[in-house]
């Protein structure tokens, strides 16, 4: 692509069937499904469709099991859902995805075992995310990369029926129309540094909320995931094997189960106190040897910083994961994943994930197998309803944004979006707020964020790419706010959700909550209609 | 963070303009890619898989820039890494891609490790 630094062109104006807003791997799986069910297609991203975003950079395993060891599979994996799960949802994501994977093998080269099967479950994202560009490009999906969207358009009757954003490159406004809309933005990472998640900022959450839309599981917003330190490398397979000592030297976070994400409580703590040194001598041989075939960025880093990882000790951090590996997001009415919006569907980790993670992390199975599945379901739900029912493009549809898209061009605007953002990650990504919550520290941050989220609405302006920023900063501030007031009405511990002042579970709180609001939010709880073993 | 491009390496294929996921990169006068806006790199390191040439440099360092020279990146011997172990392009076939071991391995670390006894206590 040639970039074209000319004046400010025409916008660009289209319409089509199904609008997918997002292009990582369940935004890729929709324009695929809406494909296969004879619908059109166009995909916007706001970096590029195959490197931008968390299935990119990662590697996502996906729960994969076999028909007769499903039964037993959920039953086990319902139990750290701590009661919030569907059961009915988990077995659902299961078969689309045991159904849905093997059909990629024309474009990712699957591995094969002894017996010369080939093995689908744990795919390398940029690998991943390249086989999805080319199937969805060959079928005839239209990507436009660089392109990210900043308000949903909504017609009189409240119904979606398309969006409104910026080319970055051409530097051109885009407005298209379609049936409906499918939001797949991601999660919300908070500008962590966790590795792919610079654009997830919760756009699609917002923009989800400006028309209404409500959001569930907000409170389950707080993994943390161990890296290098000041790296983004979050490809954390090889910590499995780590030894932590603090700065005396004396061992930390002893090993609980090889799953590192078990020992962030410890991390976190010692972290709190000092510097948290990490040695890798245990890891087996034949390992280290195969680390740069397995994940080639991981080795890369230590010998950027020249390091032997296995004879020296180094410093790490924890990232801040947000909602991505928590399992908040928009909250879905039925089976097609659409939301409360009439045309707007959420999949991935735009999506809550309480249904088959509940109050647990869905990393390591679970998010990849329901961003697969959501994606498919709602890409065919959008199909058939652009078929049966048309574009509706002879009536009105109005941009929904309500912060951040002024249009002045203030200089200082530019300055504005990003001590905004300084000041969300300043709530959000130190373990002392967010990891560790208390009661006076939870109102302590909404305070905070409710100042922010009023500069916000009456001074957050800009145009073009300065607004791609307002948008940004709103949507980080918008989402904090939901995960805290979440967090708030949940007086107990449960699952990811860790409150310092009250350690304990109750049954009393065995719900979800579900929560929205722009200028006032509320939150309110929802039956959970699985109960596990 | 992106440090620098190296110049003889560069061919101007505008490919890291494409990929950048942060519109990092510009078209520079000389018509190699240069780097335009250093602050906004995710250091996601996706420009150096795309880069053909491996005319890239991303420092470990994703919270400031270290101020690496083309020369520095050279002598790193790292130039092309991420591309080579990943098995592109001209690497196809030497080195395949082993990630699905990721399940295995985390299984061969609970059985050298294994729990200890407080393992459930505050989780
Ligand atoms: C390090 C790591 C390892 C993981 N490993 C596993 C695993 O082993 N198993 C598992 O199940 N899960 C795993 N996960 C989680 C899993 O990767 C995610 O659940 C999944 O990739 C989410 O896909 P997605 O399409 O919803 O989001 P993403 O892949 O994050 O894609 C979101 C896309 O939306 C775009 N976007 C954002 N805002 C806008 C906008 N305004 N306009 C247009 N586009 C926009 C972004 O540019 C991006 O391309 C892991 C996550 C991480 C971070």
């Amino acid at each position: 692509m040639s970039i074209q630094t000319r004046e400010a062109q025409e916008r660009l104006v289209l319409h089509t069937d199904v609008l997918i807003i997002g292009g990582g791997m369940s935004g890729a799986w929709a324009a695929i499904a809406a494909r296969q069910a004879g619908a059109e297609v166009i995909l916007v991203d706001k970096g590029y469709c195959g490197t931008s975003g968390v299935t990119a950079t990662a590697g996502p395993t996906h729960w994969w099991v076999a028909p007769e060891q499903r039964e037993a599979a959920v039953d086990a994996r319902a139990v750290p859902t701590l009661g919030l799960a569907d059961k009915s949802w988990m077995h659902r994501i299961l078969a689309e995805t045991w159904q849905q994977l093997p059909t990629l093998a024309p474009w990712y080269d699957f591995a094969r075992n002894e017996q010369g099967q080939p093995i689908y479950a744990a795919l390398r994202g940029p690998e991943y995310m390249r086989a999805l560009r080319q199937r969805m490009l060959a079928s005839g999906v239209r990507i436009l990369d660089h392109s990210p969207a900043l308000e949903l358009l909504v017609r009189a009757d409240g119904s979606v029926g398309g969006a409104r954003g910026w080319q970055i490159r051409q530097q051109r406004e885009w407005l298209i129309r379609s049936a409906g809309v499918i939001l797949a933005t991601g999660g919300c990472a908070f500008k962590s540094h966790l590795l792919g998640s610079g654009n997830n900022t919760g756009d699609g959450l917002l923009m989800a909320a400006e028309v209404d839309a409500d959001l569930s599981g907000m409170e389950f917003s707080n993994a943390y995931c161990v890296a290098q330190g000041q790296t983004t490398m979050t490809r954390a397979m090889i910590y499995a094997f780590a030894t932590y000592y603090d700065a005396s030297g004396r061992e930390i976070a002893p090993v609980r189960e090889a799953d590192p994400s078990v020992r962030t409580f410890d991390l976190a703590t010692a972290l709190l106190e000092g510097p948290v040194y990490c040695s890798l001598h245990r890891v087996p041989e034949d390992i280290r040897r195969q680390l740069a075939e397995i994940s080639p960025n991981v080795p890369l880093l230590f010998n950027r910083a020249r390091l032997d990882p296995y004879q020296q000790r180094f410093e790490v951090s924890l990232r801040a994961e947000g909602t991505i590996r928590g399992t908040g997001g928009l909250r879905i009415i039925n089976e097609f994943c659409q939301t409360l919006v009439a045309g707007l569907y959420a999949i991935g980790d735009t999506a809550t994930r309480e249904l088959v993670a509940g109050a647990n992390t869905g990393g390591g199975a679970v998010n990849a197998a329901w961003a697969l599945s959501s994606g498919v379901w709602a890409g065919q739900a959008l199909a058939q309803q652009a078929l049966s029912q048309g574009r509706r493009l002879h009536e009105t549809a109005d941009g929904a944004g309500q912060v951040g898209l002024g249009s002045q061009t203030a200089a200082k605007n530019s300055g504005l979006s990003a001590r905004l953002v300084a000041q969300v990650r300043d709530e959000m990504l130190p373990f002392d707020k967010n990891f560790f919550r208390t009661e006076v520290g939870l109102n302590q941050s909404l305070d905070r964020l409710e100042t922010a989220w009023q500069e916000a609405r009456q001074q957050l302006t800009g145009q073009g790419a300065e607004q791609v920023k307002a948008r940004e900063a709103a949507a980080l501030i918008a989402s904090a706010r939901w995960c805290y007031r979440s967090a708030l009405a949940r007086p107990e511990s449960r699952g990811l959700h860790y409150r310092q002042d009250i350690p304990d579970s109750s049954e009393a709180y065995q719900y979800r909550l579900n929560t929205g609001g722009l200028d006032q939010l509320w939150v309110r709880p929802e039956p959970a209609a699985g109960v596990p073993a | 963070m992106i440090e620098v491009v190296i110049r003889n390496r560069c061919t101007g294929c505008q490919k890291c303009l494409e990929v950048c996921p942060a519109q990092v990169f510009e078209l520079g006068v000389d018509g190699l890619s240069s780097i335009a806006r250093q602050q906004d790199c995710q250091s996601c390191y996706m420009c150096e898989l795309y880069c053909t040439s491996d005319a890239l440099y991303v420092s470990p360092n994703c919270e400031q820039p270290e101020g690496i020279d083309e020369q520095t990146a050279e002598a790193s011997g790292t130039l092309g890494y991420y591309r080579r172990y990943s098995g592109w392009d001209e690497w196809a076939g030497q080195h395949p891609n082993r990630h699905w071991v990721m399940g295995s391995v985390f299984q061969r670390a609970k059985v050298l490790l294994g729990p200890t006894k407080n393992e459930l206590e505050k989780h």
